[in-house]
């Protein structure tokens, strides 16, 4: 076998934008650099250092509002390059580029623009939220530059190193971002506890990369297909080994069940418009990276991965959505909701087919701007200091703020996948993947999972229209006793089910129903830039749910070069 | 057809939709014209749905009025309608029965949310009734759920949560093997149809006999248990009397009287029509599930404690009969099952209506506090007997006609399934006329001297149920010449999949409101090419 390597490895040739085989004189080798195949990269980054150098020099006291319009230019920008890059390779095709590092194909364009859509968003929603907080500064939306920078690296990646590389950039960024509310201990506590783990995950990332490497003798996921494809190996211990690393890896920035315990904490203890950018690009990116390992290094392997994903696959549906239920917590909820939307997408990914790719990219695409949605709505009901993160907070919503409610309303049935929301579509297409490959089992788990979801989504929608009144005691009508939020036996001390500062329940012991928090008062007050992105995200929402060009669009984006 | 052009059809769907639309955007100063405006739209619809009725030709087995657009190509959906002697009346009676329900009833509340869940719901409805591609079948099957859910949690009684969310959450997770199954067929079918992707209703029946029959069996089932669960048959009808119960008398109405439809319709629609060979296969158990739950409905029944309750485990025991013809496979069985849907509509949509006014008037429906009102409320009283009467079966009234025709279609095929069906009528009147007595009769004590009778309002909302009621009791006719062609088409379909069931000789000559053979369009002797007929037939209305 390494005699063969050593065959395939000999001879360093370099064409323009193909280098082949193993190089040793790195001073000879010119790696011609097609800056058009990293433009939105470029775009970020450059405009994350723009940001610095304006930051510099302008007056302490700037203009507010600067920082955010110009991130949401610089990511506007970045999506105006990913639309160049499409209609680039739809008139010259697909490539790999500076020294074969970079994939420029549709697949990682898609992602660009969905990574740019993402940063704008939270650029829009950060803004207000961080007045709110007194926490306005340049440095958030450096950090969003640049973890969106990661972000597009890994889905550009060609092999594992580089796949590596983003991962870092857009880890360490997000560790940041997660402990940027200085105010808040639980902000500091989520970052750490979101840097340690997602330490081991990246070691256990490289130590996977490392063992693939020594199984293949390659880094580079085409030339890890074509290894596979060629050779039979005796004993691939070390293959599965570096396979099933690569997997843990992935899996544990997607937060795919069991991969998932930091999920819930660092989605509470993030800022909320930071949750929100993080549920879509982080997941986004985390799918790009296990679609590009997977699907296309170990294609050939798919007899020994499909099982595996579909253990996590179900594992995730269930666990997410259970666990979603006995959540008191606004932001814990969406968190273990977002883990078993990700089950879909892995139902997507086990398919192993271009339907079940185009289905799961329809499924990031449209989940971003729910997400954003949904975490928009949450920053704007918590008040300030995230005082209110808790269930009742949202409760009689529809009479202090009727359309937020039905905005609400609109994003909680796409979740729950109710038809005529982009939600319903994108499970219907994740489905339909499973099923034309003979998975009945898991596509009938996927929409079990569905209904056991649609509970905790409606009971939000519940509390939203139903009075806000405090009940008086022993009133059986309302939210007080709304049907599941019965106390679970160790899970509802007063402190787990309300948060600090919180005198829920008191005396209720055992049988009594949790009371809910009276919702806070007083007018809440939409911020110019939440209420567009609110409505772009309401529209996309239903008019992806509707019609056909979005699925067409993530169609065209399945071939991995 | 007298070349209709018009997309009639499609717009029996989206006027209702408008007028959601509509009433919802009526701003909170002019509330007052929530009412009118909520009126104009629901007797519009019903002016299209008796156009539909008018316009439909009688005798013809096939799919009439069918207007077709592409929608999502790519996986072979379109937005495909058409209605036939089956869906029509059920169309009818949706029409029928939401106007009654959104004015004669007193809306407590916020009436203008009200009136646009509604509308929604009747849009709705109404789309799946005339679905011919499973995927819209499913969307609205799904979107019913979304205004049903609004209406019991917003409107309904003190447990009305806790009823919404189990109402939604066991149709939606029955709906799970139904999406599977869809999806199922589709894609086995798929390669028969030339690898081409199809949600058709008519493509699908054409192929789907040739797939094997464990496949057929298994998407059989899966459909099964999402219609069961929606009907409900027992053992899954639990989330059923805490629904009807808790609903707003408006919703108890719709979701008894319509919304359930949708399982019994579902299953004759897309299970028996679509896998003629597993429905055959596996009716006995959907026989017997039928008729456990005629007599274990009808037990449950008399025994609760609260009016609203009896009547809807009275509605377990109505849907058995609806699944006891259905899958008798008989003429007489599908069709009594069908007019029995449209009896059901009416009956327990009085009833339920009728109850609604018991509790605005006296705020308890629990039996024992009731007794005597027909000294108070004798116009009350009368219409509750009369419809009472209907619901038990009694000759000249609609129930009877139903009860009859399943029972004889069930007794040619399947004898002693309709020997315990048969005690389902003797126990319903137990349980009717039981609690008829113990409210109405005796000597009333406190505030059941002096309840109001009916006003002229609730007179004018119930007069169209009775009229129904009588006039289908006395002279079906006009119905049954429209369900029995179709009913026909289906059975001949069913010989067709699987030549080896035959309803036996005796039964077959007797067959009591059968057609003319030659406008039986794909009859025995055609028997090989009848779905080729079926789909030319139905395709070339338009």
């Amino acid at each position: 076998m390494s005699g063969m390597l050593l065959a395939q490895s000999s001879g360093c040739q370099v064409t323009p934008g193909k280098v082949t085989g193993l190089c040793q004189a790195f001073n000879s080798l010119h790696i011609p650099v097609e800056y058009r195949t990293i433009l939105p990269l470029l775009v970020l980054s450059i405009g994350s250092l723009v940001l610095l150098l304006v930051s510099a020099v302008m007056p302490k006291q700037s203009r507010p509002g600067l920082y955010p319009l110009l991130t949401a230019v610089i990511s506007a920008l970045a999506a105006g390059a990913s639309v160049f890059q499409w209609v680039d390779i739809g008139n010259h095709g697909a490539s790999e580029a500076i020294g074969n590092q970079i994939l420029y194909d549709r697949f990682s364009v898609l992602f660009m623009l969905l990574i740019s859509v993402a940063t704008l968003f939270g650029a829009l929603l950060s803004d207000s939220y961080l007045q709110r907080e007194g926490l306005d500064g340049v440095e958030a939306y450096v950090l969003m530059l640049l973890a969106s920078t990661g972000a597009m690296l890994m889905a550009a990646s060609a092999g594992t190193i580089i796949l590596f590389l983003g991962l870092e950039i857009m880890s360490i960024a997000l560790y940041v971002m997660t402990a940027y509310h200085r105010r808040r201990a639980a902000s500091g506590e989520g970052g750490l506890k979101y840097f340690i783990l997602g330490s081991f995950s990246s070691a256990i990332f490289l130590y996977g990369a490392a063992l693939a490497y020594g199984a293949t003798g390659t880094t580079q996921f085409d030339e890890m297909g074509v290894f596979l494809a060629r050779n039979t190996l005796p004993n691939d211990g070390v293959l599965l080994g570096g396979m099933a690393l690569l997997i843990v890896g992935l899996g544990f920035k997607v937060a795919a069940v069991p991969f998932h315990f930091w999920s819930p904490d660092v989605y509470d203890a993030a800022p909320t418009p930071f949750t929100g950018y993080m549920a879509a690009v982080a997941k986004a990116a985390g799918f790009a990276g296990l679609f590009r390992v997977l699907l296309e290094g170990f294609a050939t392997q798919q007899a020994n991965w499909r099982p595996a994903i579909w253990l996590i696959a179900v594992l995730t549906l269930l666990v997410g959505s259970v666990m979603a239920i006995v959540q008191r917590d606004l932001k814990r909820m969406m968190a273990y909701s977002s883990i078993s939307q990700a089950g879909y997408v892995l139902i997507g990914l086990q398919a192993a087919s271009s339907q079940g790719t185009a289905a799961a990219l329809f499924y990031l695409l449209t989940y971003t701007f729910i997400v954003a949605g949904t975490f928009a709505v949450i920053g704007l009901v918590q008040g300030e200091g995230e005082a209110r993160n808790d269930l009742g907070a949202v409760r009689g919503l529809a009479k202090r703020r009727p359309g937020l409610a039905l905005v609400m309303l609109v994003f909680l049935l796409a979740q729950a996948g109710v038809p005529f929301t982009s939600g319903f579509l994108a499970k219907f297409y994740v489905i339909t993947a499973a099923v034309n490959r003979g998975q009945y089992a898991l596509a009938v788990i996927g929409m079990l999972a569905a209904a056991i979801a649609a509970f905790f989504y409606l009971r939000v929608g519940l509390l939203m229209y139903s009075s806000p009144e405090v009940d008086a005691e022993g009133e059986p009508t309302d939210g007080a006793t709304l049907a599941g939020l019965q106390p679970i036996p160790g899970f509802d001390t007063p402190a787990l089910s309300a948060g600090p500062g919180a005198v829920a329940a008191a005396g209720s012991a055992g049988s009594a129903p949790v009371a809910l928090l009276p919702p806070p008062v007083g007018k809440i007050r939409i911020p110019f830039t939440v209420g567009v992105t609110l409505a772009v995200c309401v529209a996309f929402t239903i008019f992806a749910g509707v019609s056909s060009p979005v699925l067409d669009f993530a169609k065209q984006a399945t071939t991995l070069f | 057809m007298s070349a209709v052009t018009f997309p009639i059809l499609t717009v029996a769907i989206f006027l209702p939709l408008v007028g959601a639309g509509v009433v919802a955007l009526i701003p909170q100063g002019r509330a007052s014209l929530v009412r009118p405006v909520g009126l104009l739209f629901t007797v519009a619809e019903l002016a299209v749905a008796g156009t539909i009725v008018a316009e439909f030709k009688a005798n013809d087995a096939g799919f009439q009025f069918i207007s077709q657009h592409a929608w999502l190509g790519q996986f072979g959906i379109g937005w495909k309608v058409g209605v036939d002697g089956i869906s029509l009346f059920l169309v009818a009676i949706t029409a029928v029965l939401f106007p009654v329900a959104m004015f004669g009833p007193k809306v407590v509340g916020d009436a203008k949310s009200f009136f646009a869940w509604m509308l929604l719901l009747e849009a709705a409805l109404v789309g799946t009734f005339l679905a011919m591609d499973l995927f819209l079948f499913f969307v609205l099957f799904e979107v019913t759920l979304v205004p049903g859910y609004f209406l019991i949690a917003g409107w309904g009684g003190l447990r009305r949560n806790y009823a919404a969310m189990k109402f939604f959450i066991y149709t939606f997770a029955g709906s799970a093997f139904l999406f599977v199954g869809i999806l199922a067929l589709v894609f086995l079918v798929a390669p028969l149809n030339g690898g081409r992707e199809t949600f058709d209703l008519i493509t699908l029946a054409r192929y789907a006999s040739h797939l094997p029959t464990s496949d057929q069996e298994l998407i059989f089932a899966a459909m099964a248990v999402a219609f069961a669960v929606k009907m409900p048959v027992v053992p899954f009808h639990t989330w059923m009397p805490d629904a009807y119960t808790e609903a707003p008398t408006a919703g108890s109405m719709i979701l008894a009287g319509l919304l359930f439809k949708l399982g019994t319709y579902g299953i004759l629609r897309f299970g028996v029509f679509l896998l003629p060979k597993a429905a055959i296969d596996l009716a006995p158990v959907l026989l017997t599930l039928g008729a456990v739950g005629i007599v274990y409905g009808a037990v449950v029944a008399a025994v609760q404690k609260d009016l609203k309750r009896l009547i809807a485990y009275g509605s377990v025991a109505d849907v058995g009969f609806i699944v006891l013809g259905a899958f008798a496979f008989t003429n007489q069985g599908i069709s009594g099952s069908v007019f029995e849907m449209v009896n059901h509509g009416l009956t327990t949509g009085a009833l339920f209506f009728l109850v609604g006014m018991i509790l605005e008037r006296r705020g308890t429906l629990r039996i024992s506090d009731l007794g005597g009102l027909q000294k108070s409320a004798p116009v009350l009283a009368g219409v509750f007997i009369v419809v009472v009467m209907a619901a038990v079966g009694l000759p000249g009234l609609n129930g009877f006609v139903g009860e009859f025709l399943v029972l004889v279609g069930t007794f040619i095929t399947h004898r002693w399934w309709a020997v315990v069906g048969t005690s389902g009528v003797i126990l319903s009147a137990i349980y009717l006329l039981w609690a008829y007595q113990r409210v109405f009769q005796g000597r009333p004590s406190g505030d059941n001297e002096s309840v109001v009778d009916m006003t002229w309002r609730e007179k004018a909302a119930m007069a169209p149920l009775l009229a129904g009621i009588v006039f289908l009791g006395i002279y079906p006719k006009p119905l049954l010449d429209r369900v029995t062609p179709a009913v026909s088409h289906l059975i001949e379909h069913v010989h067709y999949a699987d030549p080896g069931f035959h309803i036996p000789a005796k039964g077959r000559t007797k067959i009591v409101y059968a057609v003319p053979a030659t406008q039986n369009v794909d009859g025995g002797a055609q028997a090989p090419t009848g779905i080729q007929a079926a789909a030319n037939n139905s395709g070339g209305n338009p």
